[in-house]
């Protein structure tokens, strides 16, 4: 580490999924802002525990659907009805029903795009550089089988001293400063 | 909360549940987080297995022989092929009902299973996902080849206007068709790769090499396991599921709207869209078990896909297997009562016609082999059920063999009747398919972790933060 860097965060070492749960719950309740839990896999009650709202990538999810359903429907209309009109097989130049599979098709599409890019939008990915992940006790754990806790020092809140000390209290057996 | 209890050993759970209603665990020996990211990452990081590079190169080379033939045939014509008048459908579409039907048990697994909340498909996900694309892939190959001058393909299948500025026309199950199943290729590959994600970055964190490092980095997107972006992965994840379970449903439903809209005897009939859903099921499972029980062992990973995984995975080849035998009855039942002489004489036809030995070799790999199914001992033993996986997908291929093929050579007129022979071009482009399948998945297994290291992660006890294994002091919930 060079010594132009700044501190970008206290983290916190767990070894049990509900010792990082509850650490996280006291966090909360204390009123942090800027900080993270990072675990090998999503662990369940952990949004109730940091006290997060419900995802939003279902907005995303439907406004994809949405756009794919009326574009289908509209694509079919165009080509067969408007632009270039066929009689085949004396069936209806353009009907909701034959358009229904390719348009369903189409909503599909879409909303799985906007599912995915929602997601990523929302979590602020790709990002080519983390400072955790220079880290190299964050690198071992925290996709392997540790649980880690990062308290941002931008945070209101944090304190050199109190910040370390509830984490201590809160039962991490490892604590370290991560350098931006 | 003053005590944290490390070091000590885990609490026993107050009130065990009776005997009979403990259920196997989905991981065995109670094996750690740590063991889950060593055993599995490490298929990839370690060394080549000695059995790979014989494999393949025989699958490179059998590939290689498909695109030889696919080759042959672009330059001289369908000619090559044994299809003609009045069979215009035979091995090709063959195929490709066979091909994308092994895809759906990936989408079913990795889908319709999560909404039902069916724990075990952790274990087995991530491969079925594979599976399911790279079938995907090799059904693709096969409507693309058969429409004889592919090079005018593009004006056929998406809507780009010819120069006569027409455009498709959708009033025709087979643009439907490109639709669903470019579609369901496309949204496999999203569902796939979001599943990937933080398994990729399990890999960055651990690689030695800069090349990988900067492979999975670039592919695992910066992701840091921060539950604030597990939040909305998991709610992207269960989106996916809710959007691809339908998807899977509809796939299959118009592929046999490619049959099933059309006036032909034996092909016009109501049932098929489930009875093809439920084919698709069962010859997908049966392709999944032919993979996975050899994968389990060569991999080592017999404690993470367990026998309980080959069990269930058994029982749904049996449901469905038997949902596919009350389908060919039903069919028989319906050309009598439905009082059309020329559907009636397709289905007898089917069964005593010159095509008998299709019909049952069907009847024999489709409907009795699922029913041994019933006896535990018989799920439980690997190379029985290894067989049996293998009668399955040769029951299925016949399948989609005698809808096609007997219900095309003899129709209305008997002056136009035929009988369809496949040529060594047709025989050699459908071994090579596998070539290319065997080819994918040998790349997929030695470059990607086959199992879903995160979510086999998350079933496990000491994941549960109310577990005493994941940490949890007894009374405090």
């Amino acid at each position: 580490m060079n010594s132009t860097a700044q501190p970008y965060a206290i983290m916190a070492e767990f070894d049990t999924p509900a010792d990082a749960m509850h650490a996280a719950e006291q966090i909360r309740d204390a009123g942090f802002r800027r900080w993270d839990v990072h675990t090998p896999y999503p662990v369940h009650g952990m949004d109730a525990a940091m006290g997060l709202k419900n995802s939003k990538v279902g907005y995303f999810t439907f406004l994809g659907g949405l756009i794919g359903y009326t574009s289908g429907m509209l694509m079919i209309w165009f080509m067969n009805m408007y632009d270039y009109a066929i009689v085949v097989g004396g069936k209806p130049l353009f009907n909701p029903l034959f358009s229904f599979p390719v348009s369903y098709e189409c909503t599909i599409l879409l909303a799985s795009f906007a599912s995915l890019g929602g997601m990523l939008f929302l979590n602020g990915l790709p990002k080519h550089y983390h400072p955790l992940l220079k880290n190299p006790r964050f690198k071992a754990g925290a996709s392997h089988d540790k649980f880690l806790i990062a308290i941002e020092c931008a945070d209101p809140r944090y304190s050199p001293t109190e910040t370390r000390k509830l984490l201590e209290a809160a039962g991490s057996k490892h604590i370290e400063m991560v350098e931006d | 909360m003053a005590s944290n209890g490390h070091g000590d050993e885990p609490p026993i759970q107050p009130n065990p549940p009776p005997s009979e209603l403990e259920r196997e665990p989905l991981v065995l020996k109670q094996r750690s987080l740590a063991w889950l990211s060593d055993q599995i990452a490490g298929i990839v990081e370690g060394k080549t297995p000695k059995w790979w590079w014989p494999a393949f190169i025989v699958a490179t080379l059998v590939m290689l022989m498909m695109f030889y033939m696919i080759g042959y045939l672009f330059s001289t014509g369908v000619g090559v092929w044994g299809l003609n008048q009045p069979v215009g459908w035979a091995w090709d579409i063959t195929n490709f009902v066979f091909w994308i039907g092994i895809g759906h048990a990936g989408t079913l697994i990795s889908a319709i299973l999560f909404l039902l909340r069916q724990k075990w498909r952790t274990s087995i996900n991530r491969a079925a996902e594979a599976m399911t694309l790279f079938a995907v892939a090799c059904a693709g190959i096969f409507p693309l080849i058969h429409v004889g001058r592919i090079w005018y393909a593009l004006w056929w299948l998406p809507p780009i206007p010819n120069s006569y500025s027409i455009w498709p026309q959708f009033r025709s199950p087979l643009l439907w068709d490109v639709f669903a199943v470019s579609t369901y290729g496309t949204v496999s590959l999203l569902f796939w790769y979001t599943g990937l994600i933080p398994d990729l970055a399990t890999l960055r964190d651990r690689a030695k090499t800069k090349i990988r490092r900067f492979a999975y980095g670039l592919f695992a997107l910066g992701w840091t396991g921060s539950n604030r972006h597990w939040s909305n992965y998991e709610k992207a994840y269960l989106l996916l599921a809710g959007l691809s379970t339908p998807l899977v449903l509809s796939v299959h439903s118009i592929v046999s709207f490619d049959f099933a809209v059309s006036q032909v005897p034996g092909w016009h009939t109501t049932i098929f869209p489930p009875y093809f859903v439920a084919g698709a099921i069962f010859s997908g499972f049966g392709m999944v078990l032919t993979l996975m029980i050899p994968l389990r062992s060569l991999c080592k990973l017999e404690d993470v896909i367990t026998e309980r995984h080959v069990e269930l995975m058994c029982k749904v080849i049996l449901g469905t297997g038997s949902i596919v035998g009350y389908a060919y009855g039903m069919e028989f039942f319906i050309a009598w009562y439905g009082g059309n002489p020329y559907e009636l004489f397709a289905f007898k036809n089917r069964a005593f016609g010159p095509y008998w030995w299709a019909y049952w070799t069907m009847i024999s790999c489709n409907v009795i082999s699922p029913h041994l199914f019933w006896k535990r001992s018989f799920r439980r033993n690997m190379i029985f059920v290894w067989i049996v996986s293998i009668f399955v997908n040769i029951g299925m291929w016949f399948e989609r063999f005698v809808i096609i093929v007997t219900s095309l050579h003899r129709d209305y007129m008997p002056s136009n009747w035929g009988y369809f022979k496949p040529t060594y071009v047709d025989v050699c482009t459908f071994v090579g398919s596998f070539g290319l399948f065997c080819f994918l998945f040998l790349l997929f297994m030695r470059f990607l972790p086959v199992i879903a290291i995160s979510e086999v992660k998350g079933v496990t006890p000491q994941a549960d933060p109310h577990h005493p294994l994941g940490g949890a002091k007894g009374g405090h919930h």
